[in-house]
């Protein structure tokens, strides 16, 4: 067994085996550092970058940064935590997201994160984006609540690894690209998988709709990352 | 139309995915569906995955374009030149609009980002040719030859200097080599590098880059023997050099002018730095905007080849290396060196995440050294003359000399090469620019310097530059610039990571806010935040340098944009009801009334 990575997180001491992320290190103390794209088990893209923190005076992504020895980490200090709020709201202008309308309310990790950095009124102006919803046979695509955190496209693929979901354009024009052909095939249980991969409101699965009620869904009654936080 | 045989040529390497488009592009004029679909069943990918790559690059289509594509260029300083006037002849003469393609199919009209000819604007590609300086009056000559259907290539009337008149060229290019020193445009003999290179150890080559102190001339200024010695120690059953000429920066071209002039030391510094990297095959990734010099490049290749400076037994002493050339397809942060690998194994231009750096995980995810076209020429000369000779030049960190390109307010735009160490003030002087206010150093995510700064240095520790030097006199509009600056940004953003992709267009939101007067103090300290809040939590060069068009103007010229602002306000709506219904009351002929005064 190789030796234990020594770090501290906000002045906390830490350790971590060998490889490991600053975000899965910190998870394994019980410290919560909030993300949005990433999620366990898929290969991480620091795409949100609400992971953000500060070590040694340097900014990091924290899913996609390997830990090493004597990394001094800021994770909740106000300077960091205005970041991520600002990447927040940046989030909340960019798209067209009216959550007591949206089926994953409750369940959304960016309602959730907002709730968490009791968020308001965003600092941006809204952009009020023009964008549109795509039918597939199993399920829909609201791009106007989409993130761009590429879950679907990590998670979701052919069994000889073609990507059903892709990246299109660039620059503010990015979207998440459906190709019809191979989403036809998508089964039920993949369609569902799809959907509940997703972060936020824009996969959504067809015939089935707001499943579980107010009062038992993910985040009504305790905080995104209290999950973390509980284990420390 | 024969996809298959398309495919076939490139043996379905999916590394090849961007060539196999272009090709299909070159004969069709745009990649239809079907070919789409052929391609993406030949290189088992999804239909998706291959419109996600089209839709990346600029100069790839998916949907029809008119028989003459013009990319007129949108620089800061082909505005300053004229572009407006050029660009309404275009769209008088084509009867659209930008962005569109005319009822009759000849034209398409669409913008570009800078493709390195600042120091001859207006300019513009039509299809792949360069037209240079144009003005309302070529607009029409040149529509009028389309008209009659002329070969783009027939329209080039007058080459340009030097190499840009080599038959395999003939570009109206220019040079405008304005100074020459003794790195670059020095004494050089193709073959002698290599040739001594291949009497020293491999770690001999890298000590005495190591020693002359050579810092990558790209814009990050990385230790060149230090990246090289990375390279060489990671294991990898292959390794990789890659030669980045994307040369996207606004403002900068000296790698064109030094790929037109001095391509053997550039080929033969990849040969050096092979030897000493431990590499067999060296890439050349070319910006699609310079693609009128590959057959140029490919003969000087061959050329080497034949005299044993490249092949698979260099100067006779047993080395194989070979270089073959890649082109880019129109994106900035392909410049970016992980972007630039991902496009070159043709797929989408998005950074990597790093560690692993591209030393340990490179193209193919084998260790490759990337290094820009003037480092590798200079490498070459280092080898040549020594590392003594070398850091004679400059100063004590900053050893050598740099290309410049100067463009904008002066009397003589083109290429310099001066020894680190220049002052800002001596530049001006050197290259005719007079009621200078401004000199924007090391491009648009370089540094906007005002008059108090004139006597700061052009080097790594002071002003550091990959070579763009844009220049602007008094009569120019300070937001003018910025606003050109930020909407670069905003077009060549990947689209990747929040902060760069949503955040830019928010502080071009709050610039415009402040530009139009309806700005507060407040307002000043939300974009200075923003600003570095973009900064700091981006993902790759791009994201973190593209608000220093504001947080350098506002640092330098803070009285441009204190004039602009309200004194007195707390807050002032970013909209304008007044300014919104003056048409309407115009119409109508009558008054806007006050909220108050119905009371
Ligand atoms: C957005 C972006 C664009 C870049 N464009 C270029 C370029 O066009 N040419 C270049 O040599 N380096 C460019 N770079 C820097 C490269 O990433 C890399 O540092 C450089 O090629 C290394 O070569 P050098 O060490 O010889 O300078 C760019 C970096 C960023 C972040
Ligand atoms: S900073 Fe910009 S260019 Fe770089 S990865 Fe993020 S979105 Fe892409």
């Amino acid at each position: 067994m190789p030796d234990k990575i020594k770090f501290t997180i906000d002045g906390k001491d830490c350790q971590a085996d060998p490889g490991m992320t600053i975000y899965e290190a910190a998870r394994a103390s019980g410290i919560y550092i909030p993300v949005l794209c990433h999620f366990e088990g898929l290969k991480p893209v620091g795409s949100c970058r609400i992971c953000s923190v500060r070590v040694n005076g340097r900014w990091m992504a924290s899913c996609t940064q390997p830990v090493t020895p004597g990394m001094v980490i800021e994770n909740t200090s106000p300077e960091v935590e205005e970041h991520r709020r600002a990447i927040i709201e940046m989030l909340f202008v960019e798209g067209n997201h009216f959550c007591p309308a949206c089926e994953k309310s409750g369940n959304c990790e960016l309602q959730a994160l907002a709730y968490r950095y009791q968020i308001m009124v965003p600092q941006f102006p809204y952009l009020f984006p023009k964008k549109d919803i795509e039918a597939f046979p199993k399920f829909l695509l609201e791009h106007n609540r989409c993130v761009q955190c590429q879950r679907c496209i990590r998670a979701i693929q052919t069994p000889d690894g073609k990507k059903i979901f892709a990246m299109k354009n660039r620059s503010g024009r990015v979207r998440i690209n459906v190709d019809r052909k191979l989403a036809a095939s998508l089964s039920d249980e993949e369609a569902r998988k799809a959907m509940d991969i997703c972060p936020v409101g824009a996969i959504l699965k067809k015939e089935v709709g707001f499943r579980v009620p107010i009062g038992q869904r993910r985040y009504d009654k305790k905080p995104i990352g209290s999950e973390i936080e509980e284990k420390r | 139309m024969n996809y298959k045989k398309i495919l076939q040529k490139y043996r379905k390497d999916r590394t090849r995915l961007i060539e196999i488009l272009k090709e299909i592009q070159a004969t069709e004029g745009y990649i239809p569906e079907k070919g789409i679909l052929s391609v993406a069943d030949e290189l088992g990918l999804s239909r998706a995955e291959v419109e996600g790559v089209i839709s990346f690059y600029h100069f790839l289509s998916a949907r029809p374009l008119g028989k003459y594509v013009i990319y007129l260029n949108n620089s800061i300083t082909a505005e300053m030149a004229g572009r407006e006037k050029v660009a309404r002849a275009w769209e008088q003469e084509a009867g659209c609009s930008f962005g569109q393609t005319s009822a009759d199919g000849l034209f398409t009209l669409l913008e570009t980002s800078c493709i390195g000819m600042n120091d001859q604007e207006p300019a513009a590609l039509i299809n792949r040719v360069v037209f240079t300086r144009l003005n309302p009056e070529k607009v029409s000559q040149l529509a009028g030859w389309m008209r009659e259907g002329r070969a783009v290539e027939d329209m080039v009337e007058e080459t340009g200097d030097g190499a840009n008149n080599h038959q395999l060229v003939r570009a109206m290019v220019r040079n405008n080599i304005r100074k020459t020193g003794p790195v670059v445009f020095g004494d050089y003999s193709a073959g002698q590098a290599i040739r001594k290179a291949l009497e020293t150890t491999p770690e001999g080559i890298i000590d005495e880059v190591k020693k002359a102190n050579l810092l990558g001339r790209g814009g990050a200024g990385f230790p060149t023997g230090l990246k090289w010695e990375f390279c060489r120690k990671e294991k990898g059953e292959q390794r990789f050099v890659i030669c980045n000429a994307d040369e996207g920066e606004p403002g900068t071209f000296k790698d064109r002018v030094i790929l037109t002039e001095r391509p053997e030391m550039v080929f033969e510094g990849m040969a050096i730095a092979g030897y000493a990297v431990g590499a067999r095959l060296g890439i050349l990734y070319l910006r699609h905007e310079y693609s009128y010099l590959r057959r140029y490049l490919e003969h000087v290749l061959q050329k080497m080849r034949e005299q044993g400076w490249l092949g698979q037994n260099i100067a006779g002493r047993g080395f194989a290396f070979d270089i073959e050339i890649k082109m880019g397809a129109g994106a900035y942060v392909c410049g970016e060196e992980s972007a630039l690998i991902e496009s070159a194994e043709g797929k989408r231009g998005e950074p990597r995440d790093r560690p692993p750096f591209p030393v340990q995980k490179g193209y193919l995810n084998l260790p490759s050294t990337v290094n820009n076209v003037e480092t590798l020429a200079t490498a070459t000369q280092i080898i040549v003359h020594g590392a003594n000779w070398f850091r004679s030049m400059g100063t004590p960190v900053s050893t050598g000399t740099k290309l410049l390109s100067v463009s904008g307010d002066c009397q003589k735009p083109g290429i310099y090469e001066v020894e680190y160490g220049l002052t800002i003030k001596e530049l001006l002087e050197m290259v005719g620019a007079e009621d200078t206010l401004a000199v924007q150093v090391g491009g648009p995510s370089g540094n906007c310097i005002s008059e108090a700064g004139f006597g700061r240095k052009i080097c790594f520790s002071d002003l550091p530059t990959g070579g763009s030097i844009i220049i602007f006199n008094r009569s120019r509009d300070l937001f003018a610039v910025v606003r050109n600056f930020l909407d670069f940004f905003i077009e060549e953003s990947c689209g990747w990571c929040v902060p760069c992709r949503a955040g830019n267009v928010l502080l071009k939101k709050k610039f415009e806010k402040i530009a139009s007067g309806l700005g507060t103090v407040q307002d000043l300290k939300e974009i200075e935040a923003w600003g570095k809040i973009i900064k700091s939590t981006s993902r790759c060069g791009l994201g973190q340098t593209s608000p220093n068009p504001v947080l350098t103007t506002l640092s330098n010229f803070r009285e441009v944009y204190e004039s602009r602002v309200s004194k007195e306000a707390d807050f002032i709506p970013e909209f304008d009801l007044n300014r919104a219904v003056a048409e309407a009351c115009a119409i109508t002929g009558r008054k806007f009334q006050e909220e108050q005064e119905h009371a």
